[in-house]
């Protein structure tokens, strides 16, 4: 088992190669999320405002 | 036949349409994206047989190959996407190029990174400046964030959309300089290993999760594609009724 995560003698490297990848897709979801949630809101207190002004 | 079809994409680039399917298509894309992924994480690591030259350092092949050819997809779909929304005044097609290009940017940015982390290993260098094939993919790094400063900096979204679409239009030529660079001149880079002539150079065992993960990347990629088009689509339409009841709900 330690054999198969140690990676010969290259452990460090694909290993960080692979928590690279994980780090990108995760910033990348979050990313995505995070603006739809912001664009959403954005239009939804201009809505909102413009109603109560009139 | 053809009728049906022109009518089945006007009604696909249709703002609403789109933002309604597109929330239905993202979970599917997401899920088989990321099952695809972890078998080729799973069988990529542990399943395959170390490389006979390379021993396990090869295994960062399965982050590495995935990340440059989603780099280069995701320029060649903005490339598309700017060349449709210049010459049909297809607004959904410049929301698509404005969604792709930090993705574009995280995927070069992978890339690089996984390809220094490789280099050091197999080269003994984590960078060698003027080979042709890190400073094409470096130049792409470059263009994806001149695209997205360019859009930043311009406040009429039409007038963005007509200006970074010409710049990445322009920049559309550094892609199969990326793919070629290996063989036009030398590089420290290796030759391609699957897109080449007589087939792969690789077997099965090593083959099949590196397809896993190219194919998993592919859908996952496109599930944040179809995200992001929607919140820039949310963002274009701000001021259509069809946005205003959807926030608002209908009665508003």
């Amino acid at each position: 088992m330690m054999e198969m995560l140690a990676m010969g003698k290259y452990g460090a490297y694909v290993w960080s190669s692979f928590g690279l990848m994980f780090i990108v897709m995760i910033a990348c979801v979050v990313q995505a999320r995070s603006r739809h949630r912001k664009m959403y809101q954005q239009i939804e207190s201009r809505l909102k405002a413009m109603d109560s002004a009139t | 036949m053809f009728r049906h079809m022109w009518i089945f994409l006007h009604k696909l680039a249709s703002p609403p349409h789109f933002y309604g399917l597109a929330a239905k298509m993202i979970p599917w894309f997401y899920v088989s994206g990321l099952l695809l992924i972890a078998y080729g994480t799973i069988a990529g690591l542990f399943y395959a047989p170390a490389d006979y030259q390379q021993g396990d350092a090869f295994r960062i092949i399965y982050v590495h190959v995935p990340a440059a050819y989603l780099s280069m997809m995701a320029y060649s779909i903005m490339a598309i996407s700017a060349g449709i929304g210049l010459i049909w005044r297809m607004k959904l097609a410049h929301a698509v190029a404005a969604a792709a290009a930090p993705l574009g940017a995280w995927f070069t940015f992978l890339a690089l990174a996984t390809g220094s982390i490789w280099g050091r290993p197999m080269w003994g260098t984590w960078w060698e400046w003027g080979d042709p094939r890190l400073t094409s993919e470096l130049i792409m790094l470059f263009l994806y964030f001149g695209y997205m400063s360019l859009r930043a900096a311009i406040d009429e979204t039409s007038k963005a959309d007509k200006a970074s679409a010409v710049l990445i239009l322009v920049g559309a030529v550094n892609v199969p300089i990326i793919h070629f660079s290996v063989e036009w001149w030398s590089s420290l880079h290796q030759g391609p290993t699957l897109v080449r002539e007589g087939g792969p150079a690789i077997e099965t065992a090593m083959l099949y999760p590196l397809l896993g993960m190219i194919l998993g990347f592919t859908l996952f990629f496109g599930a944040l594609l179809l995200a992001r088009v929607r919140a820039e689509v949310l963002h274009r339409e701000r001021r259509s009724r069809w946005v205003r009841n959807l926030i608002l709900g209908e009665s508003a």
